[in-house]
C-alpha cells in the first residue's frame, strides 16, 4: 500500500508538467488547428526564464573587506548582490532565495508577448497550410530557439533550487497512518502539483466564466459561424496562444528545481506531451489533462523495481505503448470529440 | 534505354555522371588555396552524401509521394546498421551478405510498425512512428543491450565467429569490410599539380548502390504503383470510392522506404562497422525530414540534393571558425572584419545547428517546394516565356 501511493504521489509531478504542456498544444490546436512542435521549446524558455531572473538577483559587485582575509592572506574579497545591498541583507537574501517563484512573475509576461510575436510573425501564416507544413516550420522554430538558448546560456544543465523552506520532504506515511518516513515526498513536488492544479483551475475557470472564454469556445466548436456572428475571432485566438504560451511557460519556470534546465529538455518534453494530447483526445481540454495525471502516474508504476524485473524497459516505454493501444482502440483518444482533427 | 523516359534518363545520367566524377567535382580548390576549406573529396564526407542520398530517396517514396509524414525513419536506418554490424560479427566481413540482411531486416521491422501506423492518417501517423521510433531507442538504450551495446554502441570484436570468414585476420586484428576482398578503406591518391584527388573503394561501392537506389525510384515514381501512391496524397476518399483500397499501397511505399532506410543504415556500418542508438533518436528521423523537404518533396532529383546539400554545408560549416573568417576578410576595414566575424560568429562552428533551423524555416515558409521549385522559379524568370511558363511549371510540378 506504501508503494502504491508513493508511486502515485512521485507520477503526480511529472504527469502535471505534462498536464500543463499537453493543455497548452491543446489550446493551440484547437482554437488555432496548428499543430506546434515548437511548444516544448516554449517550456524550455520558461524555464530558462527562471535561469535568468536567478541570474539577474545574484548580480553582484565586489567590496574588499579589510578585516578579514582569505587563505592567501590578502585581504578578503565579498561578493554582495546589489538585491542585498539595496533591501538589507535579511530581505535581499530572501529575495535571492525565492528567486524561482519570482521568475513566475516575470515569466507571464515575456512569454505572452514572446507568444504572441511568434503568432502573428509565424503561425499566422501557416493556418491554411498542411498540417505537414505547421509541423515542419514549428520544428524549425524549436530547433533555432533551442540553438539560441544553448548559445547564451552553454549546454550543460544549470541547478536553479528551490526557496530554503521547500528543501526536504514531506512525511505522508505518518500523516495517512503508515510507519513514520515510510512515504517521503519532496515538498517542492508537492508546491509544484498545487501550482499546476492552480494554473488547470485558472485556464478552466477562464474558458467556462468569462464572455471572453465563451467566445474562444465558441470559435473551437465552429470558428466560421462564430465568425459570421461579427466577431474577430482571430484576435482571441492570438490571446489564446499567448495563453498557451504563458501556461507551457509557468510549466517550466516552476519545474526548474526538479529538473536543472538545458536546452534540450523541452524536446524531451515534447514528444511525450504531444503522446499525451493524443491519448487524451486531440482538442479536448479536460482529456489532455487527464491524460497528463494518468502517463505520469503510469510512468512511475512501470519504473517499480517489482514491475521492471517482471516486464525489463517497460518503464522506458510505457507512454508509447498505451499511446499506441488507445490509437488502435479507441482513434480518438480517450475524450475526443466526433469531427475534430478527423482527417 | 535502361526502360527510361527520354527525361528521366537525362536526369539519370546526370546523377551518374555526379556520382561517378565526385572526387573530382567536390574538389574545385587546389590545396594551397584559401577556398580549399570548402574541399568536400574527402572519402568519409562523399560516403555520407551518398548514404544520405539513398535515406532520403527512400523517404521521398513515401513522404514525397503519399503525404504520409513519418517521424520515425531513423528507427529502420538503426535496425539496418544493427543487421549490418550482425551479419559482419556471425557471417563474414565481406559486406554483401550484410547490406542484404539489413535490408530484409529494415523491411521486416517497417513492415511491422507500418501495418500499425498506417491505420491512422494525418499528425496521428505522424505521432504513431515517432512513438515507435522512440520506444525502439529507448529499447536499443535499456533492455536491448545484449543485441545493440545500450550506449558503447554495437561493435566488431575478435572473437566473433565469423563463420564464412576468418575471426581474425593474419596480423591478429580484426579484418575490415571487404568486398570479395576489395577493402573498404582502400583509396587510390592521384596528385595533380595542387590538386590531390583520392577515389575511394568505399565511396564508389556507395556510389554504385545509391545509382541502383535511384534508378529504381525512378521507376517507382513513373509505375502505375507510384500513380496509385501519388492518388493517396491528392484524395484518398476519392481513390476509395473508385474501389481502390489505398492502405495496400501506403504500406507498401512504407516498406519500400523503409528497406531504403535499411539499407542507408547498412551502408554506414559497411564504411565504418559501428552501430549506435543515437542514429534512431527522433532528431535523427527530423533530419530526413529536412532533407527531403530542402531538397524539393515529390521530386526525383530533390532529395539527392537535400541530403547533399545538409551533409555538405554540416561539415563545411562546422568546422569554419573565427580565425579562418578573419582570412576571408582580411581585405575589408579592421572595424567591418570584425563586426562581420562578431555577427557570424552565432551561425558557424559548433552553431551550425542554428543555421540549419533558420535555413530550413526559411525554405518552409518561403519556398516549400524547396530547392527544385527554387530552381524552377529562377529558370522561369530568365526564360520569359510569358503563357507558356505558367503552362510548364504547372505541368512539371507534379514531377
Amino acid at each position: 500500500m506504501e508503494a502504491i501511493i508513493l508511486q502515485i504521489l512521485n507520477g503526480l509531478d511529472k504527469g502535471s508538467a505534462y498536464a500543463l504542456i499537453a493543455l497548452g498544444l491543446t489550446l493551440i490546436f484547437g482554437t488555432l488547428g496548428v499543430v506546434n512542435f515548437a511548444h516544448g521549446a516554449l517550456f524550455m524558455l520558461g524555464a530558462f526564464v527562471a535561469v535568468t531572473v536567478n541570474r539577474v538577483l545574484n548580480l553582484s559587485f565586489e567590496t574588499v573587506d579589510a578585516t578579514r582575509t582569505d587563505f592567501l592572506g590578502r585581504p578578503l574579497v565579498v561578493d554582495t548582490p546589489y538585491v542585498e545591498a539595496w533591501f538589507g541583507p535579511e530581505m535581499g537574501g530572501a529575495i535571492i532565495d525565492w528567486a524561482v517563484p519570482l521568475a513566475v512573475i516575470a515569466a507571464i509576461p515575456i512569454m505572452a508577448i514572446f507568444g504572441v510575436i511568434v503568432e502573428r510573425g509565424l503561425i499566422k501564416h501557416f493556418y491554411k497550410r498542411p498540417h505537414a507544413d505547421q509541423i515542419l516550420v514549428t520544428f524549425g522554430l524549436a530547433i533555432v530557439l533551442q540553438e539560441v538558448i544553448k548559445a547564451f546560456y552553454g549546454a550543460n544543465p544549470i541547478p536553479t533550487p528551490a526557496p530554503e523552506i521547500f528543501v526536504g520532504s514531506f512525511d505522508f506515511g505518518a500523516l495517512l497512518g503508515f510507519e513514520p518516513f515510510s512515504i517521503m515526498y519532496p515538498y517542492w513536488r508537492l508546491v509544484y502539483f498545487g501550482f499546476s492544479a492552480v494554473v488547470v483551475a485558472a485556464v478552466f475557470a477562464f474558458l467556462q466564466f468569462t464572455t471572453f472564454g465563451m467566445v474562444v469556445r465558441a470559435g473551437m466548436a465552429d470558428r466560421e459561424t462564430v465568425g459570421l456572428l461579427g466577431i474577430d475571432i482571430d484576435r482571441r485566438f492570438v490571446i489564446m496562444f499567448a495563453i498557451a504560451a504563458v501556461v507551457a511557460g509557468l510549466a517550466g519556470v516552476m519545474y526548474t528545481p526538479i529538473l536543472s534546465p538545458n536546452y534540450h529538455m523541452g524536446m524531451d518534453f515534447l514528444v511525450l506531451s504531444f503522446v499525451v494530447v493524443v491519448v487524451g483526445g486531440m482538442g479536448s481540454l479536460g482529456g489532455a489533462v487527464a491524460a497528463g495525471f494518468m502517463l505520469g502516474i503510469l510512468q512511475s508504476f512501470a519504473s517499480m523495481s517489482v514491475i521492471i524485473e517482471f516486464l525489463p524497459g517497460i518503464n522506458q516505454v510505457v507512454i508509447y505503448l498505451i499511446a499506441v493501444v488507445v490509437l488502435l482502440i479507441r482513434p480518438r483518444g480517450l475524450m475526443g470529440r466526433k469531427g475534430v482533427m478527423e482527417d | 534505354m535502361l526502360g527510361l523516359k527520354k527525361a528521366d534518363r537525362r536526369l539519370f545520367l546526370i546523377v551518374a555522371f555526379l556520382v561517378i566524377f565526385a572526387p573530382f567535382l567536390l574538389n574545385p580548390f587546389p590545396e594551397w588555396a584559401g577556398m580549399a576549406q570548402f574541399n568536400a573529396g574527402y572519402p568519409d564526407l562523399m560516403q555520407k552524401l551518398v548514404i544520405f542520398g539513398i535515406f532520403a530517396v527512400g523517404y521521398n517514396i513515401l513522404f514525397g509521394l503519399t503525404g504520409y509524414l513519418s517521424f520515425g525513419h531513423a528507427a529502420f536506418l538503426g535496425v539496418g546498421s544493427y543487421a549490418g554490424v550482425w551479419m559482419m560479427k556471425l557471417l563474414s566481413m565481406n559486406v554483401i551478405p550484410a547490406l542484404i540482411v539489413s535490408v530484409i531486416a529494415a523491411g521486416l521491422f517497417s513492415l511491422l510498425i507500418g501495418y500499425v501506423s498506417l491505420r491512422r492518417s494525418g499528425i496521428y501517423f505522424s505521432i504513431l512512428t515517432l512513438a515507435f521510433a522512440q520506444m525502439c531507442y529507448s529499447l536499443a538504450y535499456s533492455v536491448l543491450t545484449p543485441i545493440t551495446g545500450g550506449e558503447t554502441g554495437l561493435t566488431l570484436s575478435q572473437d566473433d565467429p565469423r563463420i564464412l570468414g576468418v575471426a581474425q585476420g593474419a596480423d591478429g586484428n580484426i579484418p575490415p569490410p571487404n568486398v570479395f576482398g576489395l577493402n573498404m578503406g582502400q583509396s587510390i591518391d592521384w596528385a595533380v599539380g595542387g590538386w590531390s584527388f583520392t577515389f575511394n573503394a568505399g565511396y564508389y561501392l556507395c556510389g554504385i548502390v545509391m545509382l541502383g537506389a535511384f534508378y529504381l525510384a525512378v521507376r517507382i515514381f513513373r509505375s502505375p504503383f507510384g500513380l496509385m501512391l501519388r492518388a493517396i496524397k491528392s484524395n484518398q476518399t476519392r481513390m476509395s470510392y473508385t474501389g481502390l483500397n489505398p492502405r495496400p499501397y501506403a504500406l507498401a511505399a512504407f516498406v519500400i522506404s523503409g528497406m531504403y532506410a535499411g539499407l542507408a543504415g547498412g551502408l554506414m556500418v559497411a564504411m565504418d562497422p559501428l552501430a549506435g542508438a543515437e542514429r534512431m533518436l527522433w532528431t535523427a528521423s527530423g533530419e530526413v525530414v529536412l532533407m527531403t523537404i530542402l531538397g524539393g518533396a515529390g521530386t526525383l532529383i530533390g532529395p539527392i540534393l537535400g541530403a547533399g546539400l545538409i551533409a555538405y554545408l554540416e561539415s563545411i560549416i562546422s568546422t569554419i571558425n573565427d580565425n579562418i573568417m578573419h582570412g576571408w576578410f582580411s581585405a575589408l576595414p579592421m572595424w567591418l572584419d570584425t563586426t562581420l566575424v562578431t555577427l557570424l560568429h552565432p551561425f558557424i562552428g559548433k552553431g551550425w545547428h542554428l543555421t540549419l533551423g533558420l535555413v530550413f524555416m526559411a525554405v518552409v515558409i518561403f519556398l516549400p517546394g524547396g530547392i527544385v521549385q527554387g530552381g524552377k522559379l529562377l529558370a522561369g524568370l530568365f526564360r520569359r516565356k510569358k503563357p507558356a511558363d505558367t503552362n510548364a511549371t504547372s505541368a512539371t510540378s507534379g514531377e
